[in-house]
């Protein structure tokens, strides 16, 4: 270890995060690779450790012989401001080499407000931020993860990006990239021929065009469709991951059950990116739940999915799963629950070890207001399942809403805390223990439009109008034993605009990042004004990304980009949700949203 | 051999990319490690059940040692000398058991701990440094002031500190001390403070600490 390291590393906030050496890292002679690539997650390593899909690729890639893939996390503010200090550049956990001894960075960004950590990244790691700042062939930097799905925001620094699921394209790419590297190719042969690996967008090939939508240069293809893992029952899993030997935020065995999703939400913005819908067989899962547990030591194991009580395999994984756990003292957990299939049975099942709080998401306060985001659940199906809870000896609920939500009024508002009312009504007439008394929590968001959802033609409420509903809601909420928390109005002014930028976009990224911002998803580290500023040096108007109505056919910086659901069901959709009507989920009756042509038409459903 | 839930000790050693794993962090690698290697630890019994594991005296971050003594019971028999190996495959690297057996001496009876460190000098020779190192910690008495949980107070170490001596070492003065470990808690990193307090001059640029033993009141070794 470096000598200034040591002398640092003591003086700084959980410097377990920055050091490596965990159980089950992957250590590689570096005789026996002739392909270095540094795994980077734009954020700190307890949140960057909590990724499954980071797991995943992390397995995926270093399958590959002759390759390694380190992981390289964002410093917090302290080791940030000693490293550069120091003179030291960010270095990946397990050799410690610094990024620019590597061959290829690839970046997960699952979210927007880490764009600006992306780009101090590569700063702290002295690689030039825009791909036309590195000629060279060497170090390639390119990214994945969900926010790629609108690529034209940060389309100026990666070098491409891989659209959908990365497990099998990432491989290619670098396989491809290891030709390039014995063959001397130089950079722009090497991208003409990663865009025509399927799922992958090479941002260079097009040019913004009118509304921001780019446009292809010769060559490069009109549209580009996101990869998945057609056969998900038999792709790979990571049983045997890392044991962080710090605390990170799931700290837990993670099991991934499916992907995508049978509801349809028109909020959200996952359940219509991550389908066609493949889940994973209960003997498979409980095979790879317990090798997990026993590779890892793990005393808690977790069942995650977009909506993990519509596995229909819920009831036989659990029971396989708890004959593992419950003589072992293993926790299992079942977040993503749905109000409407709750099963105490389950609940009762699972929860042998230990009572966890339990957490529902209506999103919206009135039955209207539900149906036009397609949110399947009825007051009833909540009050019913939190009967059962209170009755079973639950105390303690959460329940998340959104404000903001098109069509939204201030009856739908005040709904929300109707419920709050109605639920705590709930436990005084069937809670089996009141002496330890309730808590009912109530949590709001912004609503926030996001591409390749039906809401992505809906105006995002201004700021006032947010804090104007949130105060409404707060006047309304009296009780005691309820709880109102609400997320601050700035950050998703500013994800608004990160969602539904364009390349113009990239340059306020930019600014901002120069500004010092960097690590903007944490409050510690947000600046609103800093936002302010750097649209005003562009002159751009935030709100012309938010709170602007699109029309139909306005060309989005995202239409490029097919994630599988066509632009004509997300439309119809759309139009459905001003109506306030319904559609079935897609076991009850398919919509015909188009993403099962990626499986060949087959879908869970 | 040991019988289900007897109480067990484990010496293990800390050192390495290791030292930085909190004392919490810790516990919790090695509630993980146990399962790992094939043994269940015996839990508490209530609410929200716990394994039942202490570490004698908790080690701060950026400190080695050789001497760490871990209370733990198991859920079924084991056979203690396989212990060791079998838990060192399951560990994380810099951590390392080195002996498990039943029983061991009670935890207040725990007094002196032998330390090793190195204290690094950038803008003075370790040859000059030595002479006043030894002239400072010969002092009868060295009152400094400690943040304490009730604040700041003053605080005289010099009877904590049993034997002292420093000699060049490499890249600064090898420091060997004997120190308080309870009653009252001497952390070696107040060596350092009360150079920092009360002769500047002296006061390294970096130290780190290796714990080498630990002994009961009479010096002799306590496991």
């Amino acid at each position: 270890m470096d000598k200034r390291l040591k002398r640092i590393l003591p003086r700084v906030q959980k410097p377990a995060r920055y050091t490596g050496g965990e159980y089950n890292e992957i250590i590689k002679d570096k005789a026996d690779v002739d392909l270095r690539v540094a795994l980077c997650f734009p954020d700190v390593y307890e949140i960057g450790m909590s990724n499954v899909g980071t797991r995943i690729l992390y397995g995926t890639m270093n399958a590959l012989p002759g390759l390694w893939c380190e992981r390289v996390f964002a410093p917090w503010g302290d080791f940030r401001t000693e490293l550069k200090q120091a003179g030291i550049p960010l270095y990946a956990l397990e050799s410690g080499d610094p990024l620019s001894e590597f061959d290829a960075l690839g970046f997960s960004i699952g979210y927007e407000m880490a764009y600006t950590t992306v780009l101090d990244m590569l700063d702290l790691g002295g690689i030039p931020l825009r791909s036309e700042e590195r000629p060279g062939l060497l170090p390639l930097v390119f990214a994945g993860g969900t926010a790629c799905c609108n690529p034209e925001p940060m389309a100026e620094y990666f070098d491409l990006m891989v659209l959908g699921e990365g497990e099998e394209a990432d491989n290619e790419v670098l396989e491809l990239l290891r030709q390039a590297k014995q063959e001397g190719w130089d950079k722009p042969r090497f991208l003409r021929a990663a865009a025509e690996i399927g799922g992958i967008w090479v941002p260079s090939l097009y040019a913004p065009g009118a509304g921001g939508a780019p446009e292809p240069k010769a060559g490069a293809p009109e549209r580009v469709t996101k990869r998945i893992v057609r056969d998900f029952e038999r792709s790979y899993f990571p049983t045997a991951p890392i044991v962080p030997s710090t605390e990170i935020v799931h700290d837990r065995v993670n099991l991934e059950l499916f992907r995508g999703c049978v509801r349809g939400c028109r909020f959200c913005q996952a359940g219509q990116v991550y389908r066609p819908v493949r889940s994973r067989s209960a003997a498979r899962l409980t095979e790879q739940g317990i090798e997990s547990l026993k590779n890892t030591g793990y005393q808690e194991i977790t069942l995650s999915s977009l909506s993990s009580s519509d596995y229909r395999g819920l009831g036989e994984l659990c029971d396989g799963l708890m004959d593992y756990c419950r003589p072992r003292s293993i926790g299992l957990a079942l977040p993503s629950l749905r109000a409407d299939n709750f099963s105490m049975d389950l609940m009762r099942r699972v929860q042998a070890v230990r009572k966890a709080g339990l957490t529902f998401a209506p999103e919206a306060g009135t039955q209207q207001l539900r149906d036009a985001i397609n949110k399947n659940v009825t007051e009833e199906d909540l009050l019913n399942s939190c009967r059962v809870a209170f009755a079973g000896g639950w105390n303690n609920v959460k329940l998340y809403f959104m404000l903001g939500l098109p069509t939204e009024t201030d009856e739908d508002v005040l709904g929300i805390a109707q419920i709050a009312n109605d639920v705590l009504h709930e436990w005084r007439e069937y809670a089996s223990n009141k002496n330890r008394g309730v808590r009912i929590t109530i949590s709001t968001s912004c609503f926030i439009p996001k591409p390749h959802t039906p809401f992505q033609w809906a105006a995002m409420v201004t700021r006032e109008e947010y804090l104007r509903k949130v105060r409404l809601l707060r006047e309304n909420i009296k009780a005691r034993n309820v709880v109102y928390n609400w997320h601050d109005a700035e950050t998703s002014v500013v994800e608004g605009v990160l969602s539904r930028g364009d390349r113009r976009v990239g340059d306020v990224i930019y600014e901002v990042w120069r500004q010092g911002g960097t690590l903007e998803a944490w409050s510690d580290y947000f600046d609103y004004a800093r936002w302010e500023k750097a649209f005003a040096s562009f002159g751009l108007d935030p709100a012309y990304y938010t709170t602007r109505p699109r029309a139909r056919d306005e060309a989005f910086p995202w239409d490029r980009v097919d994630m599988g659901v066509t632009k004509a069901h997300l439309w119809r959709e759309w139009e459905k949700s001003q109506a306030a009507e319904l559609s079935p989920d897609c076991r009850a009756g398919c919509a015909g949203c188009g993403a099962n042509k990626l499986t060949g038409g087959v879908c869970d459903g | 051999m040991a019988e289900a839930g007897e109480k067990l000790r484990l010496l293990f050693q800390k050192e390495g990319r290791a030292v930085y794993i909190s004392h919490l962090d810790l516990m919790r690698t090695m509630q993980r490690a146990f399962p790992r290697a094939g043994y269940a630890l015996k839990y508490s019994e209530g609410f929200n059940p716990h394994p039942l594991i202490s570490i004698l005296l908790p080690l701060g971050v950026g400190t080695e040692s050789q001497c760490e003594l871990m209370d733990f019971s198991l859920t079924e028999g084991a056979a203690l000398s396989e212990l060791p190996g079998r838990l060192n495959r399951a560990l994380p690297e810099g951590i390392a058991a080195l002996s498990a057996y039943a029983g061991g001496r009670k935890a207040r009876e725990l007094k002196w701990l032998r330390v090793s460190g190195l204290l690094e000098y950038d803008r003075q020779t370790t040859e000059a440094a030595l002479p006043g190192l030894a002239e400072f910690f010969a002092r009868k008495s060295i009152t400094i002031m400690k943040k304490t949980k009730r604040g700041e107070g003053e605080s005289d170490i010099a009877p904590a500190i049993r034997e002292i001596a420093f000699r060049p070492g490499a890249g600064g003065v090898a420091l060997e001390a004997v120190v308080s470990a309870q009653e009252p808690t001497l952390n070696p990193e107040q060596l350092v403070n009360a150079l920092r307090q009360l002769a500047p001059e002296l006061a390294p640029d970096f130290a780190a600490f290796r714990r080498l033993e630990v002994y009961d009141t009479k010096m002799e070794v306590f496991r």
